[in-house]
């Protein structure tokens, strides 16, 4: 059913999912802190923090990939001290492409663990404490497990998210095939170019085939945490 | 173990609002003590403080003789019962109880052992595998006192943890919480704004208004001599009386009312103008005026309350006046609309000032 698909075209793939893979989990431990903070400290700049983190849902996603290439390219004031310094770069490299997946998919995945996060009774929090938990046992024995199924909804959400990032992609690192090309940016190509078509259905048929095996996999996940919840 | 619990001059704001005005109390080691009052005056924030919440503003408090001030609420031995229980719903009935055993590094069979041995003790074997869920109000009920009573607190803090029952239950509950609190002999700071629970359950009662402690006393004395009148208007029912002191002496005074002149306890007036308090069953009904403290009235209502008879009945200047009979045949009802008249024992009715509230 699948048409034989150009090296180019499974190229593209495997990137895509290393790319989304990397930038979720990488993006996890932070959406986690910030939605914490969101939901659950009041500060100064609570707004600001809230603004900022919504900020690649409401720019264009070119715009973002445009202030990511000025902030992380080789001559940015994040990217020259990290290439001058470490060695290290984004600009036009997969690293580059996770960057801009992880900070795209950013706001649903903190929407997604703060929600879960607001949804806790604090009292549950405040009824460990008085029986001798320190804060940190708190989080992990009493608010962890019950915002498991948030977490797993918030990382599934930005890992989807990431693998049809296009905009800020193709701005910030560009569409460099076996470098990053992802999915999205190669389907672009292939209908930039005559008889690429075949290549482009391919690739779509099997974006549609990784879109229903996450949800499938975060439907079966989220069973899985509600069956340990209920039952034990 | 128990602890006692001293709050001196205990101050709480939050922002310009004084929660709590300088609380003064201590309440002695394995004492059942209750906080009453309506909500807002300040009872709630009062176990908070203790439990180390809220720092309180001014002030010290002292568990077992020891200033807890800056130590957080994990550090204190206090266990704390909150109004929705607040049992965790992914654990099954024995981990929930055993949680603070966890906590303090305990192994798992003597966890569980201590989990079955406090279900024994609320009353409730059998329960160790089930799930929060599958409990009624009343079973979540005791297994929140065994989850407390499991980290051996010294005191334990109870946020009106029985207004989420029925009633039925509710009187069981208060009955049983009084008997674990006499089996375990652990301190109980128990907030309330019910005044039935306060009074039957506690060795001694404080009761508050906007932020200040009004009165502690044992709860024969909190009803029968309530030290002002918010005091005897929320603990139970009165017939209040708006008028002046004439004469006073010996602790009686004659006060003049639009009713009359009367003669009652004196309590600490300042000035001549006050209330004088006396409550419904105190007072009699006869056909004839009795020899003092007499108001005529008109009867206008009669509700059947079981063990009670309550007659209400207004006065010739249009006050509302209840009277309560005990049903036990000895007293005869008024039937409705008939004049009779309404008197009380000086001894039973007391002048009071309104509240002590700051100036």
């Amino acid at each position: 059913m699948i048409p034989s698909l150009p090296p180019e075209a499974w190229q593209a793939l495997t990137l895509s999912l290393k790319v989304s893979l990397w930038a979720t989990l990488a993006s996890l431990p932070l959406g986690l802190l910030t939605a914490h903070a969101l939901a659950r400290w009041r500060f100064p700049g609570h707004g600001l923090l809230n603004g900022l983190v919504h900020l690649p849902l409401i720019l264009p996603p070119v715009v973002t990939g445009y202030l990511l290439l000025l902030a992380f390219g080789r001559q940015g004031w994040i990217g020259a001290p990290l290439w001058d310094w470490f060695g290290v770069t984004f600009a036009f490299r997969w690293t580059g492409a996770a960057l801009a997946a992880a900070v795209m998919s950013f706001p649903l995945m903190v929407r997604a663990i703060r929600l879960a996060i607001e949804a806790v009774d604090p009292r549950l929090e405040q009824a460990a404490a008085t029986l001798g938990a320190p804060a940190p046992v708190v989080w992990l024995t009493v608010t962890l497990p019950l915002i498991l199924p948030g977490i797993i909804a918030g990382a599934i959400l930005a890992f989807a998210k990431a693998m049809g990032e296009f905009g800020a992609t193709i701005t910030f690192v560009a569409n460099i095939p076996g470098q990053t090309q992802t999915l999205p940016t190669a389907i672009y190509s292939f209908l930039q170019i005559p008889d690429g078509e075949s290549a482009a259905w391919g690739l779509a048929l099997v974006s549609v085939a990784v879109a229903f095996l996450a949800l499938a996999l975060s439907e079966g996940l989220s069973r899985r945490v509600a069956a340990r919840i209920a039952g034990r | 173990m128990s602890a006692g619990i001293d709050l001196e001059n205990v101050c709480c704001d939050f922002g310009t609002f004084r929660a709590v005005d300088n609380a003064n109390v201590s309440i002695r080691p394995g004492e059942f003590f209750s906080f009453l009052g309506p909500s807002g005056c300040g009872k709630t924030t009062i176990l908070r403080m203790v439990s180390g919440f809220i720092e309180p503003t001014q002030g010290v408090i002292r568990i077992g003789g020891e200033d807890v001030r800056g130590k957080r609420p994990n550090q204190r031995p206090t266990a704390l019962i909150f109004q929705n229980l607040a049992l965790f719903p992914l654990m099954p009935i024995w981990e929930n109880i055993s949680f603070g055993l966890e906590v303090r590094g305990v192994d798992k069979a003597t966890r569980r052992k201590k989990a079955e041995d406090l279900l024994q003790l609320v009353d409730l074997p059998g329960a160790a595998d089930k799930m929060v869920s599958q409990l009624s109000g009343g079973q979540k009920q005791r297994v929140a006192i065994a989850r407390a009573l499991a980290v051996e607190p010294q005191v334990m803090l109870l946020d009106e943890p029985l207004s989420a029952l029925d009633l039925k239950l509710r009187q069981h509950m208060r009955a049983e919480l009084r008997a674990i609190q006499q089996r375990t002999g652990v301190t109980f700071i128990y907030i309330t704004h019910d005044q039935g629970e306060a009074l039957a359950m506690s060795d001694r009662v404080g009761v508050m208004s906007q932020g200040s402690i009004q009165q502690i006393a044992d709860p024969r004395e909190i009803y029968n001599n309530p030290v002002n009148g918010f005091v005897a208007s929320f603990v139970g029912e009165n017939n209040v009386f708006q008028g002046e002191v004439q004469h006073a002496a010996a602790g009686m005074a004659s006060f003049t009312t639009p009713h009359g002149q009367f003669r009652a306890r004196l309590g600490d007036l300042s000035g001549k103008i006050g209330k004088l308090y006396v409550r419904p069953e105190h007072t009699i009904i006869t056909a004839t005026p009795a020899a003092e403290n007499s108001v005529p009235v008109t009867v206008s209502d009669i509700s059947f309350e079981g063990s009670f008879i309550a007659v209400h009945a207004t006065s010739d200047t249009g006050a509302h006046l209840t009277s309560e009979l005990r049903n036990d045949g000895s007293a005869t009802v008024p039937e409705k609309g008939v004049r009779v008249h309404m008197s009380f024992d000086p001894a039973r009715a007391a002048i009071l000032p309104d509240a002590n509230v700051r100036g």
